[in-house]
């Protein structure tokens, strides 16, 4: 068993305890719209010091906080869990707080714009509903037939594994709004409604599998998917996007999951 | 303004909410009012796991974890409430599983199960696996599949509406005043019921595990209705938050058998805990924490923080068991888990305290009578069944037994009655605080004020308390509330205007400190995560009681909190020695 000491720090570890912070200068210029005011977007630069280490979430505040009290975007946990903060941020989509400064490049200005795809209603707040009403129309919910044991259904540990990775969706909209269909055609599913299908369809438990594949069936479901990989790279939660969607074509195809 | 009528109004889309939405849509006509959108509630940040007595993989009952869930709470737990909910635990993980939660399972299939702090076998003699758990993403699934089986139940909600008042007419609940954040206009909510559900308020602190949105909305409506709050002083101190940063890294690191070590990479709760060890309750080992720190034994060059050390433990469980506290390490710390120990420190993480409920859900207004048709579940609320500090898993647990529960007695009485009169101009009070925080001219700053209250309570109100730190911070947060009366913004618009938010959510924040501060000064005595170093040790003559605080408004308009007490109920479990 190891005793860590002081001694036996990785380099690592020793600059993550290091105690003096190098504070550094960035400018964030961030697209800014609001209709009350303008009807067209603007981008405003912001500058500030702060720690490289710090979430560009942190910088949003700083700028919120102590410069213009406008500033307006949506933000929860600030850890990655809860999905609020997706937007692009030089050009890719990534969750503010899950994006440290020192990893964008701040030697240069950091742009930072809503996500695409969806209304922008003001500065980094888009309209989520249509986002969600993809979601609902997947039936994301446990689909069974007869009555409910008494106790709990079984699954094995495998079972279980099959669909682990999409269980893991916390619906920010970073992978739909990364998606060149959908930015084209709204009515597209989009990358999460499919991968909360691939949640159930591949859920031992579950009964509901030939209804949704058919509602995925239509013009506007999984067939629309170019497998441009955008929506893998985008995903905060390391969910393999694409390769779910493929899986969901497939059964289309074989009608085996 | 616009005028909605639903029979039941649940405020709060977080675990508990839902869970009684589940429940009331079912039986009555009823609306969620949510300041955020369901999926983004801190319900979701919780980790480990949900215990229940399912004896899955080794010999457990409910009565050993309703006797844990009475020690681990220092007897400051009402013994009926605790039986219900580890009773109906059982159940409550049974239903989870029902609607389709992926637990982690067993070789045989089964719902795995794994140990947690104060989960013991038989009254104390070893560590039990009871937590029922999905990897460490628990709340996660538990929030998903609750917001799955609202959309399979067409659960209607009000998406980004903030509730700001509650109506109450002839000591009757009458509904709800909220402001919707896309346009700034107000709404009010004529209801037979109301179940708050809106959350805990840990932003009052700097170092916290708490998002940014958990300001007491709740709590501080009804306080200022002149309901009364229990417990407010009993806050829990999460032993493992990433250092400074205060993001949770879940209490299953060291079910799954982590270790706490020191400078000299002692496992010294050894020390403080020679049964449970790293697992003994939060308090105990925040404390133990605290307690290496002052005595020069911390790490890294200020010695304020120790080790959370997993590097034992082989990769693939750790990839299996703990994915997401591992990489939040490697995200926010950019170390590697696997071979380095984490940087940690206690941080402010889940009010024991709230809205005083009996075991049905229902809202007292004093220490014996309830008012009808107000109800209040999950964090917001103190049945109590945490008393004074809550064991691990426990939380997911409330919400879902108590969540349930609200939601069915919520339903049950609005189809029984009829809507109680709103009373005249029910919205006045609302415009005239948003009316006030656009107009004001103002020169203090919400941020600034924030920052201040954040650091008094870290200071003042944390692990270690004295009578002189809580003298200041109740001097220091008068000082703040009169400043906060002079607080200006800058948006002025109406549309998603979260500058104003920030300033009302402020103002939440500040009542509930006060109500916190005063409370803790007043309890001289040292019980679960309240220490007085002052008063080190507990004193069941005169404390061992739920303080009840009440806002009085004199006729001037000023404001002081007025403190009584209310009996524990205790049942089967007399008060002993707490050691673990």
């Amino acid at each position: 068993m190891s005793t860590p000491t002081v001694e036996q720090h990785s380099a690592a570890l020793d600059a993550a305890e290091a105690g003096g912070v190098q504070l550094i200068t960035v400018t964030l210029r961030i697209r800014r719209f609001n209709p009350e005011e303008h009807p067209e977007p603007v981008w405003v630069d912001y500058q500030l010091t702060l720690d490289p280490k710090e979430r560009v979430l942190d910088a949003l505040n700083k700028v919120k906080w102590e410069q213009d009290g406008t500033l307006t975007y949506r933000r929860s946990c600030a850890h990655g869990i809860c999905g609020s903060d997706a937007m692009r941020i030089n050009g890719r989509n990534r969750l503010a707080c899950k994006t440290l400064i020192k990893d964008v490049n701040p030697e240069k200005p950091i742009t930072i714009e809503a996500i695409k795809g969806l209304t922008v209603l003001k500065d980094l707040i888009v309209d989520m509903d249509p986002f969600f009403q993809a979601y609902k129309d997947v039936m994301p919910f446990l689909i069974t037939n007869g009555n409910d044991p008494t106790r709990e259904r079984l699954q094995s540990a495998e079972d279980r594994e099959r669909f682990d990775d999409t269980t893991k969706c916390i619906l920010c909209a970073a992978c739909t709004s990364s998606c060149p269909v959908f930015w084209n055609d709204g009515q597209y599913f989009g990358p999460a409604a499919i991968v909360n299908a691939h949640r159930f369809i591949f859920d031992s438990r579950d009964e509901g599998a030939e209804q949704r594949l058919e509602i995925l069936n239509d013009r506007e479901g999984v067939w629309r998917c170019r497998t441009t990989f955008n929506c893998s790279e985008a995903c905060p939660r390391g969910i393999e996007v694409t390769k779910a969607i493929q899986e969901v074509k497939r059964a289309l195809v074989t009608r085996r999951f | 303004m616009q005028i909605h009528q639903y029979d039941t109004v649940i405020v709060g889309a977080g675990g508990a909410g839902m869970r009684a939405a589940i429940e009331s849509t079912q039986r009555s006509r009823t609306a969620v009012l949510t300041k955020l959108y369901p999926t983004r509630s801190h319900t979701g940040a919780a980790q480990g796991g949900m215990c229940a007595a399912l004896a899955n993989v080794e010999e457990d009952n409910w009565e050993w974890h309703t006797f844990d869930t009475v020690k681990g709470g220092d007897y400051l737990v009402d013994q009926d409430a605790a039986e219900i909910m580890c009773k109906e635990a059982i159940d409550a993980v049974l239903d989870l599983e029902k609607m389709g939660l992926p637990f982690s399972r067993t070789e045989a299939g089964r719902i795995d199960q794994r140990r947690f702090g104060g989960h013991t076998r038989n009254h104390g003699e070893a560590a039990v696996r009871r937590s029922c758990y999905a990897a460490d993403r628990t709340g996660h699934m538990i929030l998903q599949t609750l917001f799955q089986n609202c959309v399979k139940h067409g659960v209607e909600f009000f998406n980004e509406f903030y509730v700001l008042d509650l109506l109450i007419n002839d000591g009757k609940t009458a509904g709800v005043v909220a402001y919707e954040l896309a346009t700034g206009e107000i709404h009010v909510f004529q209801a037979k019921a109301v179940v708050f559900a809106s959350g805990g308020t840990g932003k009052f602190f700097k170092v916290t595990s708490n998002a940014h949105t958990l300001t007491g909305d709740g709590q501080a409506l009804v306080y200022r209705r002149g309901l009364p709050l229990e417990d407010m002083e009993f806050f829990q101190f999460h032993p493992t938050g990433i250092w400074r940063m205060g993001i949770l890294l879940t209490e299953g690191a060291r079910g799954e058998g982590g270790i706490l070590r020191n400078k000299d990479g002692e496992r010294f709760m050894e020390r403080y805990a020679p049964v449970m060890k790293d697992l003994a309750s939060r308090d105990v080992c925040s404390r133990a924490i605290y307690t290496e720190i002052r005595e020069g034994r911390g790490c890294g060059p200020d010695g304020d923080h120790v080790y959370l050390d997993l590097t034992h433990l082989p990769p693939e469980q750790l990839d299996a068991k703990l994915p997401d506290i591992t990489e939040f390490a490697r995200t926010y710390l950019g170390i590697e888990p696997y071979t380095d120990p984490i940087p940690i420190q206690p941080t402010a993480h889940y009010a024991m305290g709230g809205i005083p409920t009996n075991v049905e859900g229902e809202v007292l207004r004093n220490n014996t009578d309830v008012v009808p048709g107000l109800y209040a579940a999950g964090e917001v609320a103190c049945v109590s069944v945490h008393g004074a500090n809550r064991l691990g898993t426990n939380s997911l647990l409330d919400i879902n037994v108590f969540g349930k529960r609200a939601g069915i007695a919520a339903a049950d009485y609005s189809s029984t009655v009829g809507f109680t009169e709103l009373p005249e101009n029910p919205a006045e009070k609302v415009q005239a605080l948003v009316d006030g925080l656009r107009e004001s001219t103002g020169t203090e700053s919400v941020a600034q004020i924030r920052k201040e209250l954040q650091e008094t309570m870290d200071t003042n109100a944390m692990v270690y308390r004295t009578g002189a730190t809580l003298k200041q911070a109740v001097e220091d947060i008068a000082a703040l509330r009169e400043r906060y009366k002079n607080v200006a913004i800058q948006d002025k618009g109406f549309r998603y205007n979260t500058d104003l938010l920030e300033a009302v959510e402020l103002g939440n924040l500040l009542d509930l400190a006060e109500v916190l501060a005063v409370s803790a000064l007043a309890r001289e005595e040292s019980r679960g995560g309240h220490y007085r170093e002052d008063f080190p040790t507990r004193d069941d003559v005169k404390f061992m009681q739920h303080t009840m605080a009440y806002q009085e408004v004199a006729e001037d308009g000023t404001t002081s909190i007025r403190l009584d007490y209310k009996p524990v109920v205790t049942t089967r479990y007399q008060p002993m020695e707490r050691k673990y």
